[in-house]
C-alpha cells in the first residue's frame, strides 16, 4: 500500500501556507527588505546581481533562503523517496520561458509570493499585481484546455537531478568563503549592496534554516502560487488555493502583531504606482509560469526533487534577471524601466508564439 | 478491458486534464492511469474523487504509479 502524505491534505496544505505566512514576515523583522520577507524573483535576481550577471548596486546578495529552497526539497525528496531524476521536456523553451517570467515580475517587482505579502503588508498595489497574475494564468489555461503541452520528459541519471542542488551549494560554499565584508561592495568573486534591499538581509545561517524548511514544508506539500489560481480556473479545484489564501491572511496578522502593516498605494517599500505595468507585467509572469508549469518557487522545489527541466526554468529567471537589469527593462520605486514597456509586448509575443504552436492531442 | 491514460512525463496539470478528459468520455468504468511522480498521483486521485470516482488501487511500478480509477 502507497504510504500517506499529511502535507498534502487539504488542512496540510493550508498549514504550510500559514507557517509561510508567519516566516516570512518574520524574514523581515530579522532584516529582509519590506515585504519581501520571501521573493523568489527578487531574490533570484539578488543572485543575479553577487554573480555580477547584471551591476545594479542596490540588489546584490546570495540569498541563502533560495539556496535552502533546493535543498531542503531534495532532502524530503530523498527522506521521502520522492527523488525522481527526469528531463528533456523543451528545455530550450523553459529556459526563454523563465527569462520573461522574470522580466514580467521586475516590472511589477515581485513573484506572486511578494505579491500577497505586498498585499499582507498593506501595499494595495499588489492587487493590480495579483489580477494581472490571475489574467496571465487564464491565459495559460485556454492554451492547456486546448492541448498546451511541452512534451514529455525522460527518466535519467540521478546525477542529471542533482546539478542544480550542487550549483546551490556551491553558492552556498561561495558565501562561506567569500563572507560579506562591512562596507565592502565586493568579496572575492560575490558582489555584495552596501545600500538598497540587496543591503537587507536576515542573518545567513537564519535565512538558510527558513529556506530549508520551506523548502521541505513545500516539497511535501505541493506548494504553487501558479497552481493556486490555475487549478481554480481549470477544475474549480480550491485544494492549491487555500494554501495561497492561508498566506496572505496569516502573513496579514503577523505583520499586524510585527507593526509592519502600512496601507496605501503610495510611498509602499520597493513598489510604484503604475497600475496597467502592476497588471501587465505581472500577467506576462503569469503566463509563462503557466505555460511552465509552476511558479517560480514551485520550479526550485521540482528542481530540488530531480526535475531537470524545471532546473532550466529556473536557470532562466537568474539570466532573465541580469537581462532585465543590464537592459533598463526592471522597474524601480520610480516607476518602470526606460525598456520595460517593450520588454513586456516581446514577452507576450513570446509566450503567445509558444502557446500556439506548442498544441497536441496526447491522448 | 480499462481504458488507460498514459501521462508519464507530462507536467502540471496535464496529467489531470487528461484523466478529466478520459472520466468525461467514459462517464463510468474503469480507467487506468500511468504517473509518474507523487505529486500526479495525488493529483490525479484528488481530481477524480472529486467527480465521485474512487481510487481502487494505486501500484508502484518501475516507471512511476499505475493509478485504477472506478466508478460504477
Amino acid at each position: 500500500m502507497v504510504k500517506r502524505n499529511v502535507l498534502a491534505t487539504l488542512y496540510g496544505i493550508m498549514g504550510v501556507g500559514a507557517i509561510i505566512g508567519i516566516l516570512a514576515p518574520l524574514l523581515q523583522y530579522w532584516g529582509n527588505p519590506a515585504n519581501m520577507g520571501i521573493c523568489v524573483a527578487c531574490f533570484d535576481r539578488d543572485i543575479a546581481g553577487a554573480l555580477g550577471l547584471h551591476r545594479a548596486d542596490v540588489v546584490q546578495y546570495m540569498r541563502p533562503e533560495i539556496i535552502g529552497f533546493v535543498l531542503g526539497s531534495l532532502i524530503a525528496a530523498l527522506i521521502f523517496r520522492e527523488y525522481r531524476p527526469r528531463a528533456g521536456s523543451a528545455p530550450i523553451v523553459r529556459f526563454i520561458l523563465g527569462v520573461f517570467a522574470m522580466i514580467g515580475a521586475l516590472v511589477f517587482l515581485g513573484c506572486p509570493w511578494r505579491a500577497l505579502l505586498r498585499l499582507a503588508g498593506g501595499d494595495l498595489n499588489a492587487i493590480l499585481g495579483l489580477l494581472g497574475l490571475a489574467f496571465g494564468i487564464w491565459i495559460g489555461t485556454l492554451f492547456l484546455k486546448q492541448g498546451f503541452t511541452l512534451g514529455r520528459s525522460e527518466k535519467t541519471y540521478p546525477s542529471v537531478g542533482l546539478i542544480l542542488p550542487l550549483v546551490m551549494l556551491g553558492f552556498l560554499v561561495l558565501m562561506f568563503i567569500f563572507p560579506q565584508v562591512e562596507g565592502e561592495p565586493k568579496s572575492g568573486v560575490l558582489f555584495y549592496s552596501i545600500k538598497g534591499p540587496g543591503s537587507q538581509h536576515a542573518p545567513l545561517f537564519v535565512s538558510l534554516a527558513v529556506g530549508l524548511a520551506v523548502g521541505i514544508l513545500a516539497q511535501r506539500s505541493r506548494f504553487c502560487t501558479m497552481g493556486a489560481i490555475r487549478d481554480l480556473l481549470l477544475f474549480r479545484q480550491l485544494h492549491l488555493f487555500s494554501g495561497f489564501v492561508a498566506l496572505a491572511v496569516v502573513a496579514f496578522f503577523t505583520n499586524l502583531v510585527l507593526g509592519q502593516f502600512n496601507l496605501g498605494f503610495a510611498n509602499q517599500p520597493v513598489a510604484h504606482t503604475m497600475h496597467v505595468w502592476n497588471f501587465f507585467g505581472m500577467a506576462l509572469a503569469g503566463l509563462a509560469f503557466a505555460l511552465g508549469g509552476g511558479c517560480p518557487g514551485r520550479q526550485l522545489f521540482l528542481s530540488g526533487e530531480g526535475d531537470g527541466d524545471a532546473a532550466v526554468f529556473v536557470i532562466g529567471m537568474i539570466v532573465g534577471a541580469g537581462i532585465a537589469h543590464n537592459f533598463g527593462l526592471a522597474s524601480s520605486p520610480g516607476g518602470i524601466g526606460p525598456h520595460g514597456i517593450a520588454a513586456v509586448v516581446v514577452g507576450f509575443a513570446v509566450c503567445l508564439f509558444i502557446g500556439f504552436t506548442m498544441r497536441k492531442k496526447i491522448a | 478491458m480499462a481504458a488507460t491514460v498514459d501521462a508519464r512525463g507530462l507536467s502540471c496539470p496535464q496529467p489531470v486534464i487528461l484523466t478529466m478528459n478520459k472520466i468525461k468520455e467514459l462517464g463510468t468504468g474503469q480507467i487506468e492511469v500511468l504517473v509518474d511522480t507523487d505529486t500526479s498521483k495525488e493529483n490525479v486521485s484528488r481530481a477524480a474523487k472529486s467527480k465521485g470516482w474512487t481510487v481502487a488501487d494505486v501500484t508502484e511500478e518501475q516507471t512511476g504509479y499505475r493509478v485504477t480509477l472506478l466508478k460504477e
